[in-house]
């Protein structure tokens, strides 16, 4: 069975072999969003590189937020996702919201680097570094770390239900974690009087255009995110079938070692007389 | 050789009349088990009565251990039915475990610490009296000298009669042992036998595996042959069902 | 519950005891942790006395490391698993006591750093009531963390790498507060440290509580 996840929408595959298995991950649902995200992209890259206005103090660099902050929120957003489908997996069970804690984190993973390397690339031409130890640089890069922590978890070589239990008490505890190494943070560098040089570029020197642009820009990431969500959920649901779909097949498999007839053991079929002579046999 | 209880018979309830029959120990109704993703046990039947001797065998792979340790409610049942002691293990496994005393293939015990403190220490666990981890330690022979010596340096056999000290002490219910005999020597064999005979006679049930045929076809009351994740029970007579894997031998009886 | 954590802790603490591996071979480390600061920083001019109080809490994260993964090698006993499931302890008794072990160790670790730093930095002691109440505190919540984040790992074959990958970055909280508050308490300037204690507070009560939840299902095999 092929899975073919498109990053433009779902274009599908000519179909496999079998004609229940899906194709692609693509559906209506993640092809207007991908549509409108690409669109939203479009719109938000003539905002940020022409249609407004440089900020007075920081020149042309200022355009980067419009991708920096957005993604930051995505990661957060992303994040608080995962604990959610963690407790929620933990509490019933549901396979489904364990796969979105999973996706969730990959996605978080993946908005969390581009905000840190935004944030870097911001830094080069505003502070003349690529990296300062204020508080919400650091509070990224440590929730960089416990996305990975969290990934590595979900991604061990054990089986299904190993995995999916421990990466869910790490994701559990991800969002607090997530909130003391914030706040510890924060008191770490502003008690510490240190020059808060990330201040500014939000609140009251943000207005009009730029205001609009930034709100945008949530928007349209807000919808890039869901967008991959979607698809990312629905290829993580395919991996997991596959490995479960052979459960009945393993279970004939293994009573064929005896000999005894392959029936599932549900069906109350008594078993065929003269089973397949096993004395033969290895 | 004390009188063999009377067993159940297979699969079905006994009701001719008079007393009602006892429950069964063990119930197992086309119970599936999963290790992960892999099905130990396809669809297994066993049925064994308060007090009978059971011996499981099988070829390597068949599913032994998995049933002795679905028993103890340590493997989830996914599908059937699946009772032990009353406790229906697709709901509440956790139940049965004070209740049963599982001899596995390693030792469960701690290194570093002498034999004393560990039969001590999984007596105390369970709530057993210290003088029965003392009566234990006696009985299988691990009393003094070595009691104090670290478990670490002990030959595997004498881990083998700690690990059953500790499993005596608890006095359970129920006996799961996994090849109970193997790494013993001629004596702790013996004690081994002595031990089954004795429990049963107390009303405990006995569930085995063993390689170790002739020694464990005299004890067991029943033998249950295990292969594919399945079970099935032999009727007792002459009659021998040539295994897979089993080497050829001169057809011998129980 | 707590009848079976003080088991298990007395358990561990023995097994210690006997074994002798946290006094002979994690105190060595911790010391010569110390000694690869100094190494690395120049003792001449004033950094180790400034970064003394980081440089202890980082010597003792390390440490701390090492006790977590020695109180779960030892129980990585074949069966040892399937003995404490059926051996009818609560899981939340073990999560405590094994817990509690570690803490003692690292407790016991931390006044022989102490000492380590004052003669090797040249630290002066103050603020006494401050820098107890931080080792107590940071103490509870790197033995509670490490216990619950070590048994998650424990059973699998990565156990070594992935514990620290998990647990550094759950801990960095501890390494900043702690870390502040010595640095107030050795500044007299203790105002400043107390909120900091409050954080590590609300950190070893969030984990123990986690701790005592989750130990039981993750003694589970799946």
């Amino acid at each position: 069975m092929t899975t073919h996840s498109s990053a433009t929408g779902g274009r599908t595959v000519p179909a496999a072999p079998s004609p229940a298995a899906p194709t692609s991950t693509g559906s209506p649902a993640t092809r207007l969003l991908g549509i409108a995200s690409l669109v939203g992209v479009a719109v938000l890259v003539a905002l940020g590189l022409w249609l407004t206005p440089d900020d007075v103090v920081q020149g042309d660099a200022v355009r980067i937020l419009y991708i920096h902050v957005p993604s930051a929120t995505m990661a957060y957003t992303g994040c608080f996702l995962t604990t959610l489908g963690s407790a929620i997996f933990l509490w019933k069970r549901s396979k489904w919201w364990e796969l979105v804690a999973y996706a969730s984190a990959e996605l978080a993973a993946v908005f969390t680097a581009v905000t840190l390397a935004t944030g870097m690339l911001w830094g080069r031409p505003t502070w003349g570094v690529f990296w300062v130890w204020d508080a919400r640089l650091t509070s990224t890069a440590m929730l960089f770390l416990l996305l990975l922590g969290y990934l590595a978890v979900r991604r061990l070589p054990a089986d299904y239900t190993v995995r999916a239990k421990r990466a869910a008490i790490v994701g559990l505890l991800l969002f607090p974690n997530v909130l003391i190494v914030r706040q510890s943070v924060e008191w770490w560098r502003t008690l510490h009087q240190e020059a808060s040089l990330f201040n500014n570029g939000l609140g009251a020197t943000i207005e009009g255009l730029m205001l609009f642009g930034l709100f945008f820009g949530f928007v349209v990431f807000g919808l890039i995110f869901a967008w991959l969500l979607i698809h990312r959920f629905r290829l993580a649901w395919l991996e997991e079938k596959v490995a479960g779909q052979g459960l009945h097949a393993a279970i004939a498999e293994r009573r064929a070692e005896a000999g005894l007839d392959p029936a599932p053991p549900p069906t109350p079929a008594p078993s065929r007389p003269g089973a397949p002579t096993d004395q033969t046999r290895a | 050789m004390e009188p063999s209880h009377h067993p159940e018979p297979a699969g079905s309830s006994s009701g001719t009349g008079g007393r009602p029959p006892e429950p069964p120990v063990v119930h197992l109704r086309r119970a599936v088990a999963l290790l992960g993703d892999f099905p130990a046990l396809a669809g297994a039947d066993l049925d064994v009565g308060r007090g009978e001797i059971v011996l499981l065998r099988g070829a390597n792979g068949a599913g032994k251990t998995t049933v002795l340790r679905t028993l103890a409610g340590l493997v989830r049942v996914s599908e059937g039915e699946a009772t032990v002691l009353g406790v229906d293990l697709v709901t509440d496994r956790n139940a049965v475990r004070h209740r049963v005393g599982l001899l596995g293939h390693g030792t469960g015990l701690y290194e570093e610490l002498t034999v004393a403190d560990n039969v001590r220490f999984w007596a105390r666990a369970c709530r057993a009296r210290p003088e029965d981890a003392d009566a234990a330690m006696a009985r299988l022979g691990v009393d003094g000298r070595l009691r104090n010596v670290a478990v670490g340096r002990l030959s595997t056999g004498q881990r083998r009669r700690t690990s059953l000290a500790c499993l005596v002490a608890r006095r359970p219910e129920l006996w799961l042992l996994d090849e109970p005999h193997a790494g013993l020597d001629q004596e702790g064999r013996d004690v081994v036998d002595s031990l089954v005979r004795d429990a049963t006679a107390a009303g405990a049930t006995v569930v085995m595996s063993s390689h170790e045929l002739d020694r464990a076809l005299s004890l067991a009351d029943v033998v249950v042959t295990v292969a594919g994740g399945t079970t099935r029970r032999e009727q007792p007579g002459p009659v021998v069902v040539p295994m897979i894997g089993d080497p050829q031998e001169a057809p011998d009886v129980a | 519950m707590w009848r079976d954590a003080l088991l298990v802790a007395g358990k561990d603490l023995r097994l210690e005891w006997r074994s002798r591996v946290a006094l002979n071979q994690v105190v060595p480390f911790a010391m010569l942790v110390l000694i690869v600061f100094a190494f690395a920083l120049d003792p001449d001019r004033g950094v180790l006395e400034r970064a003394t109080p980081g440089l202890y809490w980082v010597a003792v994260l390390f440490s701390g490391l090492l006790a977590l993964q020695r109180s779960f090698t030892i129980e990585a006993v074949d069966g040892n698993r399937d003995s404490l499931r059926l051996s009818g302890l609560d899981p939340a008794g073990i999560f405590l006591g094994k817990a509690m072990a570690v803490g003692v160790q690292l407790l016991v670790l931390e006044v022989l750093l102490g000492i380590g730093v004052a003669l090797l930095y040249t630290t002066q002691f103050r603020g006494w009531a401050l820098l107890v109440a931080t080792v107590v505190v940071a103490t509870a919540g790197i033995a509670a963390a490490g216990t619950l984040y070590g048994v998650l790992a424990a059973g699998l074959r990565v156990r070594e790498t992935l514990l620290p990958l998990l647990l550094l970055p759950v801990l960095a909280p501890v390494l900043i507060g702690s870390t502040r508050a010595f640095e107030a308490a050795l500044a007299d300037a203790p105002a400043d440290g107390w909120p900091w204690i409050g954080l590590l507070a609300v950190f070893a009560v969030l984990y123990t509580v986690a701790g005592v939840l989750g130990f039981g299902p993750l003694l589970e095999e799946s």
